[in-house]
């Protein structure tokens, strides 16, 4: 039921920009989280980044308006998501630390708690390898800012159960997200169209053919993307963009997903897009 | 950022508000913006830069924009946020007739 919220309890495993924002959508929605990360110092950001994306999900009239907030607890033990009625994991896109999370979550939860990967690019089926009950894990990949964008993409392993995908439907539906169901590939729909689009497009500014503006122009006014790849790109995080596009490139060797230099470049020199001020644009303060 | 260092370029009349909110729009949007224009509509502002203009808000005039203040609607043109400037001034006693200077 859509308004069942107080029946969830949500691990959240991973306090990066995709851990904050869900965890933003679903206290926005009156459910309560444990959000586990490796260290005080990153969950303590992470409180007060929530608290400011609440807000925004305020001013965007994203939240609905007759629920309570849910409680948010912050951990580093990942003891804390012990009684979760469902964890999602939001590590980094490296295949070698989600496999590390996702083996210890699946050896301490209980054994129905549904399991569910924000990854990006990494199969499913690939990840199940890791847990104990192959058939509890799901993958629904939310977007950035998962609290204003109702969309998910649902990703369904070659052993995920159909009760699985109800229970993730019955979450999506308590947190207001529509979710629209795939079979399991690399990069899934959304990434496979998206990741090399994007590195195509810092190619084409690393070539000198035009600006990020311009590009990003261009798709937006002729083709109706909203808010043009690059600038896309930057709220994504040039960082997990490149451990995605590897990703992409290891599993599917396709010339169109290896990282571009332009990419790689911003990486090293630490300017990540929006949440470091500065990608492929200037953000000013940051505030988000 | 300190309110002594902040009240000394954002003055509190009306006109000073809405000038200094021209002039901030104006170069974080490398575009003329007038009083007047709708910010979203127009598709000059995104949903993650109407957050920046909270806290530039908040941050330049000491005022905490929470509750039913917070939304959309209060940030739609220049016009409406200097409204919610000084009504937000107001209620916190630092209303129109303060310089704005920090003594």
């Amino acid at each position: 039921m859509a308004n069942d919220y107080a029946a969830h309890r949500l691990a959240i495993v991973g306090a990066g920009v995709m851990g904050t924002n869900i965890a933003t959508l679903a206290v926005g929605h009156g459910v309560p989280v444990v959000l586990v990360d490796l260290s005080d110092d990153v969950l303590s950001l992470a409180r007060a980044a929530i608290a400011q994306k609440l807000r925004h999900a305020q001013l965007m009239g994203a939240l609905p308006p007759d629920r309570p907030r849910g409680e948010l607890v912050t951990s580093v033990s990942l003891g804390d998501a012990a009684d979760a009625t469902a964890v999602i994991e939001a590590v980094v896109e490296v295949p070698e630390t989600k496999a590390k999370v996702l083996a210890e979550i699946s050896a301490l939860v209980r054994p129905g708690t549904t399991l569910i990967s924000n990854t990006s690019c990494i199969p499913v089926d690939e990840l199940a390898t890791w847990v104990t009950h192959a058939d509890k894990l799901a993958g629904v990949h939310f977007m950035n800012p998962p609290y204003l964008i109702k969309m998910v993409e649902v990703i369904r392993g070659a052993r995920t159960s159909d009760a699985t995908l109800e229970s993730v439907s019955s979450l999506l539906a308590v947190l207001g997200r529509d979710g629209l169901v795939i079979e399991d590939s690399a990069g899934f729909v959304i990434n496979r169209l998206l990741h090399p689009l994007i590195n195509s497009a810092a190619m084409l500014v690393q070539e000198g053919i035009a600006s990020a503006e311009v590009v990003d122009g261009l798709l937006e006014g002729c083709l109706g993307h909203p808010t043009g790849p690059l600038r896309t790109a930057d709220l994504i995080g040039l960082d997990n963009l490149v451990d995605s596009l590897n990703v992409l490139y290891e599993r599917r060797e396709d010339e169109s997903c290896r990282p571009c230099e332009l990419l790689l470049s911003k990486v090293r020199a630490g300017d990540l897009g929006q949440k470091t001020g500065r990608g492929f644009y200037s953000y000013g303060k940051v505030v988000l | 950022m300190t309110t002594e260092q902040t009240f000394g370029f954002a003055p509190a009349s009306t006109d000073a508000i809405t000038d200094a909110l021209v002039s901030f729009l104006t170069q974080r949007l490398k575009t003329e913006v007038a009083p007047d224009q709708e910010l979203f509509k127009s598709g000059l502002v995104s949903s993650m830069f109407a957050m920046e203009l909270v806290v530039h808000l908040e941050a330049s005039y000491d005022i905490a924009i929470i509750g039913p203040e917070l939304k959309l609607d209060n940030f739609r043109t220049i016009r409406a946020m200097t409204s919610l400037v000084e009504r937000l001034r107001e209620v916190e006693g630092l209303g129109a007739e303060g310089t704005g200077e920090d003594g």
